[in-house]
Parts: structure tokens; sequence; C-alpha cells
């Protein structure tokens, strides 16, 4: 199945991981939760170690990852873009910033920029009603945006 | 602990510590070191103060002045003037829209006036990382009471009599759902607290999490002492950092303060807590599929019975309840069952927190006694509708809920009337639209949301909710007809009535209301392919009055598409074929010269 390997160190890593959480089946979404914090995302090779050293079937671990939205099996860019797509945000066109952002990026939803300099998401409510609507570029909240502040927000990351 | 002269509070709610707040507090510090003051000012990152639409809000006690909309910059002038010389900053002052008074005690603002914080009652007044300032407000009382004074049985009789129910949205009563759990005899029981806050635009728990940890923590230990529980979880959403690790400090303060562990105040009684996380599935927030996502599987409801209170987590008899209903229970322990039922209407007790959010004047997290109306929350509380425009609905019960209208706006906030009314109380999401929101739209908005949710288990909501959208989206394209909206009555009665858990029986809701309360909208789509809010791309173009328009040209440079053309001082034209509607140019146009069709 598994093309690429994994570096001895990312083995070792998640091998740590599995063992701090004594190699049992019932805490893979714990184990899920420190692996993805580490690499970003969860490669099949990855979910295959996992289930490997939890003794659990691959197919149980890949049903976790597709099932719960906070799990990725693709690399975000280096500037990951979320949108907020909750109700308050989008009452308030939301829909319209997430529109000028795929178009400034030329990507759809869930999409990386070729560069892999950004990509494209949406989310359920950041709990920053007040300043609908919200988008955020990695950490950073971006507050009460329009579609003409796209290009303002963008230019920040061009180095 | 030391005796400052001045408390200056940043508020860190999630709304005020995107604009920055951290950074105020840093310069606050910064300046106080500066000018040697550290041993009369002290700078705490409290919990929400609930005003997110002023914010970020900084409050100085003992004074009690408000600041509102701070900037970083402003904490030079905050210590120079408020600290030093005692004069309030009167630039950074709430102004009453009505008045044009400035107002410095929030007591007097509209805002609060018709507000009763009891789950609240310790946000934005503490310093949540402080087991000590909780303690001293009271914190952890209620706990001494149940374990010195109280039997199990008694303690359980109290929270019945008060007459809580779930806060998390059906209304279960508290003290029942903790009997059946306490009746059920095991080695091993549970208390889960339910923090997998999912509605899209609510963050009720997480402000309670983020601004008064404690109660949480007490609560459980309470409710573990009442139906013999040793062993308590919070299933919190990873997307929650802050009210993670806010947690996780209350938690081992708790235990350091001999107020989780062993043997706990020398009574005997063994109770801990440990954190699970969710992965991002609203889905989650129902019982049964919390417990199986705790356990490390997909988090796919069961049928019940069996209920939790039977068989739950790992098949131990398990208690799950709402951040909000736990943040109830020890102040409704101090201070008696009687106080308590004496607030809110007859079969709806207490308080209820809401976001409220959308285009309204001033959003934020608000606390009212039930039988509140809705007409005294969106305007009075509310402060009305954002650039004077005219209130359409509210949304009540994010995807479970409905959309209520001007008919309903004196109807009294409770669980049973907010039902009657066509919508549910929910979690407490509260979102207000006016007439630029189409209502098609709106329910095509929430469909696609579960849509996206629904775990897939069950048919009629995994098949009949995809179709539902399909009609909708059909009709927010002016290909819908009449009796595409008799079938949409058709699917959401046998989704209703099918459906395996209360994400698929609710699902429907925000269709059937807004087709009750909106019918004409809907009408308007089918037949006269017309969208009045200006929402539905497919059946909108946008036309430059030939009149109007003065050739000044900035609608052609905003537009992304270049479809505009026309002659310097000559009227422009769009050309339809390769707008994309974007609404960039109507924005921009001075001049009112572009029209939506």
């Amino acid at each position: 199945m598994a093309v690429i390997k994994l570096s001895e160190s990312k083995v070792q890593f998640i091998k740590g991981v599995c063992k701090s959480f004594n190699n049992e089946g019932g805490e893979v979404i714990n184990v899920l939760h420190k692996v993805q914090g580490e690499f970003g995302y969860l490669s099949a090779e990855v979910q295959e170690l996992v289930a490997k050293e939890l003794n659990i079937p691959v197919a149980k671990v890949y049903g976790i990852v597709s099932f719960y939205s906070f799990f990725t099996m693709t690399p975000k860019g280096l500037h990951p873009i979320s949108v907020c797509l909750g109700t308050a945000c989008y009452v308030r066109g939301a829909e319209k910033v997430l529109d000028e952002l795929k178009r400034q990026l030329g990507i759809q939803v869930g999409g990386t920029t070729p560069d892999g300099k950004f990509s494209l998401n949406c989310l359920r409510c950041v709990a920053a009603c007040g300043l609908a609507p919200v988008l955020m570029v990695g950490d950073k909240v971006y507050g009460s945006m329009t579609p003409d502040k796209v290009k303002e927000v963008l230019a920040e990351y061009n180095d | 602990m030391a005796s400052y002269k001045y408390h200056i509070l940043v508020c860190g709610g999630t709304g005020c510590h995107s604009s920055q707040s951290n950074v105020i507090a840093e310069r606050l510090n910064e300046i106080i070191a500066d000018k040697h003051l550290e041993n009369d000012v002290k700078v705490v990152a409290s919990g929400c103060f609930g005003f997110c639409e002023k914010g970020p809000i900084v409050k100085i006690m003992p004074d009690n002045t408000f600041y509102v909309g701070v900037k970083p910059e402003d904490a030079d002038i905050i210590i120079a003037e408020h600290i030093i010389k005692g004069r309030k900053v009167e630039k950074l002052l709430y102004v009453d829209p009505d008045t044009k008074k400035h107002i410095s005690d929030s007591k007097h603002m509209g805002f609060y006036q018709k507000q009763m914080r009891i789950a609240l009652r310790n946000c934005g007044f503490i310093d949540p990382e402080n087991i000590e300032e909780s303690i001293a407000r009271g914190a952890y009382e209620g706990l001494g009471k149940v374990l010195s004074d109280m039997t199990p049985a008694e303690c359980i009789n109290v929270v019945k009599q008060s007459g809580l129910r779930g806060r998390g949205g059906a209304g279960f009563p508290t003290g029942l759902k903790w009997e059946l759990c306490a009746k059920n005899s095991a080695d091993q029981k549970y208390v889960v607290c339910n923090a997998d806050e999912g509605d899209p635009g609510a963050f009720m728990d997480r402000s309670i999490m983020e601004g008064d940890p404690h109660s949480i923590v007490e609560a459980m230990a309470i409710c573990g002492y009442s139906i013999g529980a040793t062993k308590g979880l919070v299933y919190i959403r990873a997307e929650y950092p802050l009210a993670i690790k806010r947690l996780q400090i209350a938690i081992s303060q708790a235990r350091e303060y001999g107020l989780l562990g062993k043997d706990i105040l020398g009574s005997g009684f063994d109770f801990d807590i440990e954190l699970r996380y969710g992965a991002g599935a609203f889905v989650c927030g129902e019982e049964t599929a919390l417990i199986h996502s705790m356990e490390g599987k997909r988090g796919e409801p069961t049928f019940k019975p069996p209920f939790p209170a039977v068989s739950g987590y790992l098949a131990k008899p398990t208690n799950v309840n709402n951040v909000e209903t736990f943040a109830n229970v020890p102040i409704i322990i101090t201070k008696g069952a009687e106080w308590f039922a004496s607030i809110g209407s007859e079969k709806s007790k207490g308080t209820k927190v809401f976001a409220l959010a959308g285009q309204i004047n001033n959003v934020g997290l608000i606390e009212v006694p039930m039988g509140t109306t809705l007409r005294d929350i969106i305007f009075e509380i509310g402060g009305g509708i954002k650039n004077g425009r005219e209130f359409k609905a509210v949304q009540t019960g994010g995807p479970s809920g409905g959309c209520l209208t001007k008919k309903h706006l004196d109807t009294p906030i409770d669980y049973d009337s907010l039902v009657a009314a066509g919508s549910m109380m929910g979690s407490g999401g509260m979102v207000v639209m006016d007439e630029t929101s189409c209502m098609v739209a709106i329910a095509k908005f929430y469909l696609e949301f579960t849509c996206e949710e629904s775990c897939g288990k069950c048919s009629p909501c995994r098949i009949g909710n995809k179709r539902m959208y399909e009609i909708l989206d059909k009709i927010t394209k002016g290909k819908g007809k009449m009796e595409d909206l008799e079938e949409l009555r058709n699917l959401a009665s046998v989704i209703k009535d099918t459906a395996l858990c209360g994400l698929g029986q609710t699902s429907p809701n925000p269709v059937l209301s807004t087709l009750d309360n909106f019918w004409d909208e809907y009408v308007e789509h089918v037949v006269d392919h017309k969208c009045r809010a200006g929402v539905c791309k497919s059946l909108m173009r946008y036309e430059i009055d030939p009149i109007k328009c003065i050739g000044c040209g900035a609608c052609s440079r905003v537009c992304p598409q270049d479809a505009i053309s026309g002659e310097k001082k000559m009227a422009h034209s769009i050309d339809t074929a390769k707008c994309i509607k974007c609404g960039a140019c109507y924005e921009k146009c001075k001049f009112g010269a572009i029209s939506i069709k």
C-alpha cells in the first residue's frame, strides 16, 4: 500500500505517542490529535503506523480520520486561510468574502495554491461574532471583512 | 495576597482577543513596570464581559469604569490619566446612542440593564486562572455544603426543586436526570460535561469555561457526589484551545487545594476530572454520539433506550450535562432551590445565556431571565437593527431551530413557548436578520450544514436532508416549481418522524419555519423568479441607470471581471455575460446609479 516511507524520526515520534497512551485502541482520537499537531496532517502511511501500534484495523483509523472534520489527510498551505461561515458571519456577508478569496487565489475551498503558500478552508464560528464576518490566516483573526479588504490581507503575506 | 489599589481587567474573551486585547495587556504591564506601579496596579486577563460589539473592553476596579473599543496605544493614556491622575478617559467611555451621554458604569448601559447574570456570574469579574479569586467570590462553597451537610438524595432534591432544565437545548429536567443515574448501581459511574459546542454562531459554553472554569469543576464534583460517581470527563472541542488551557489550570489548582482527588475536604468522597477532546463533529453534541466519541469511535448516535443513565461511557451509568447547566448548579446549592425557582417563567426557571449576533447593533453574550420577550432582547439589550434597517427575522436554536418573525416578537423566551412558535431554545445561538437576508437562502444555509454534519447512519437524515437541500438549491436558482414546496413539507415530516437522533429529528425546522413564516418569499422565488433580498445570484442582475451615472469610472475600476465599460463622464453599462454578480460595483457607486433587478 504505502509507497512513501516515513522517516525514522517520524516513525519514532508516532511510536512514542502511541506508547504514551499505553497503545490502547480506545485512545486513537487522542493519538491522532497529537500526531496531526506535529505533522499538520495525517497521511495514509501515518494512519497505517498508528493502526499497527494500537493494534486496530487501518479501516478503523481511516474511519475516524474521515469522520471528524478536525482531521485532514492533505497538507495545508504555509498560511492556511479559514473563512468563518457561522450564521452570524453568513448574514453579514461572509460568502462574498469567500468568493473573492477563491477568485484571487484561484483555488476552491479545500484547495492549496500551487506554490503551497495559501490553502483555503471554511470553519464554523470562531466566537468573534462581534467582528463578523471574520477570517483567519493561521492564528490571526481578521474582523469586519469585506471583499475589498481581501487584497490587503493577502498582501501581508507576500514577502 | 498583595493588596492592589487598582485592578485593570482586560477582556480575554475570543472576540476581544482577536482585536489584540492581549497586546493591550502587555502594553499596560510595560508601562506599569516603567512607572514602578507594580505594587499598586494589577492587570488581569479576565473572561468575557459580553459586550463584544464594543470590544476590546477594559474595566478598572474598584471604581467600575468600563472602557470600550480600547486599542493597544490607549494603554498610555489609561495609566497616565486614570491610574496616576485619577481622571476618567472620556474618549474611551461608552456613549449612549439615545442621550449621547458618556456612561462609565456598565450598570447604566441599555445592554446590561435587562440582564441578570447567574451562569455568567463570575465572567469578567475574576482572573480565571487564579483559584483564590474564584473562592473569594464563593466558588466551592456549594461543594463544601453538599459534602458536610447534605445526603446525595437531598442534593438531587434541591436540583429537582429548583426546576433547572438542560441548557443544551432540549430542556430535560436536570434533577430528574441525576436521579435516574443515581438509581442505577454499578462499580463505576461517570459524570460527563458536554462542552462540544457546535452550533455555528454560539459561544456561550466557551465563554463560561474561559471566564469561570471553577464553576464547572465544582458542579461536576457536586453531581458526582449526588449520583455516586468518582470520575468526571469533560468532552471539549479541540478548536477551543483557551478554554482547554483554563480548564486544565482549574483542575490542577482544585487538586492542589484538595477540592478534587481523594477524600475531598475530609469527607471520604473521591472525585477527579479528565479532559477528552472532540474533533469537529456537530453530531457529537448528541449524548450517545458524544459517548462513542469519548470511547475512541466514530461519533455516531445509537438508539435510546438504553439511556446513558443506564449504560453510557464504557457501558457504565453516565450522566451527561451541558456546560451552562453545570454552571447553574453551585449557586443553586448555596442560594437554595426556592431562590432559583423564583426567577423565570412557570415551566422554565432561572436564566438563559444567548450569543446575540447578526444584523444587530449590540452583538454580544447576554444572560436574561426566562420569560424575557424577544422584543426586549433585540431592541433593548441588542439596541435594535444595524444601519437603521428593518427587522425581518430572528433565528434561535441554530440548525435545529427556526426563524421567527415580527409577529413573534412578544413571545416570552422559554422552552415551551419557543417550541410552540415553531422554533426551539437550542443551546443559545440567536441570530438577528434584516431585509438583506433571503429566507430561502437561510434555510438552504442550515440544510447545507446539516448535510455536512449528518453522520450518515440513518437514511432519513442522510438522504432526506440531501433531497431537501437539492430542492432548495433549485428554488434559489429560479428552477423551482410549486409542487417542490409541497414536497419539502412531505420530506420534512418524514425526516422529523423517522430520524434516529436529535440532529435529524430537528433538521427540517429551519425549512418548516421559513415555509410557515415567509411563504410569500418562497412563492416569489418559484413563480416570479425574484429574490427580494438580492441574495440569490441566479435571480438577479445589476443595472446602471444611465441618468444617475456620471461616468466617474469607480465601478469599472473595482469590477474584477472587466464587465463594466463606458467613456469617461458618460453613462457606463454592464456586460451581463461577463458579470459574476459579486456586487462590488453596487457597493462602490456613490450616486445610487447601480440597482439590483
